[in-house]
């Protein structure tokens, strides 16, 4: 039997966006996929060596559920987005979710690829040095030299 | 029902159950049998899946006090 393939577009760099990408990939990886994960724009930060930075807004995101109606003008205060962010954290400690650090490592660990995007690494003025070790670097065409070849690939 | 080794995953939400039983799988030998525990409803197919996936055997499936008793035999 051929090893399976699935490859994954991880742009976005929000909590809970930051989610799919590393909860799909290390499933695929347990069961017995080759996966690789590219990188790109603002999904460049799910690389930092530090996660911490890495938050949910309410703003904008009408669909989060909010413990109590919350008014646009509210959202927009300084420090709401952090307090949004820690009651997420919160939350998804409570049910059981791994936190993204431990997601990102089960990824590592099960030899998930990571690629980030050169373009946009230089583009945001990225220094590699704040992303994890396990990193490599590439463009689009390299994306599709794995890619091409796969029986699942997704944007998120 | 025997088995060679043990992984509680009680508490653990999606994906851990699946990533942590591969994880345990690892080390254990063709034929030896892991228990699995788990507090998740959503790993009652997810487990099934997996053993349809990657060829371990799901030997069975118990629930008891809100927890699910797995029985999976490395391939």
């Amino acid at each position: 039997m051929t090893t399976k393939k699935m490859a994954i577009i991880a742009t976005k760099g929000t909590l809970d966006m930051a989610y799919p990408p590393f909860i799909l990939a290390s499933t695929a990886a347990a069961l017995g996929y080759d996966v690789q994960i590219f990188f790109t724009f603002y999904g460049l930060q799910l690389l930092r060596r530090d996660l911490s930075s890495v938050m949910i807004s309410p703003l904008a995101n009408p669909a989060m559920p909010m413990p109590i109606p919350m008014p646009v003008m509210v959202q927009m205060l300084p420090g709401m987005e952090s307090m949004a962010t820690m009651m997420m954290k919160q939350k998804l400690k409570k049910h059981g979710v791994a936190s993204l650090q431990e997601l990102r490592d089960l990824c590592l660990e099960a030899d998930v690829k990571f690629v980030a995007c050169q373009m946009t690494v230089d583009l945001f003025e990225f220094d590699k040095s704040e992303f994890i070790k396990e990193v490599e670097y590439g463009g689009a065409a390299s994306f599709f030299g794995f890619a091409g070849d796969t029986d699942i690939c997704l944007f998120v | 029902m025997n088995f060679n080794k043990e992984f509680d995953a009680s508490g653990m939400s999606c994906p851990l159950p699946i990533v942590k039983t591969k994880k345990a799988l690892v080390d254990m030998e063709s034929g030896q049998v892991l228990k699995v525990i788990a507090t998740d409803c959503g790993a009652l197919k997810d487990m099934q899946a997996f053993a349809d996936q990657t060829g371990n055997t799901l030997l069975s499936t118990e629930e008891s006090g809100g927890k699910y008793i797995f029985f999976m035999q490395k391939k």
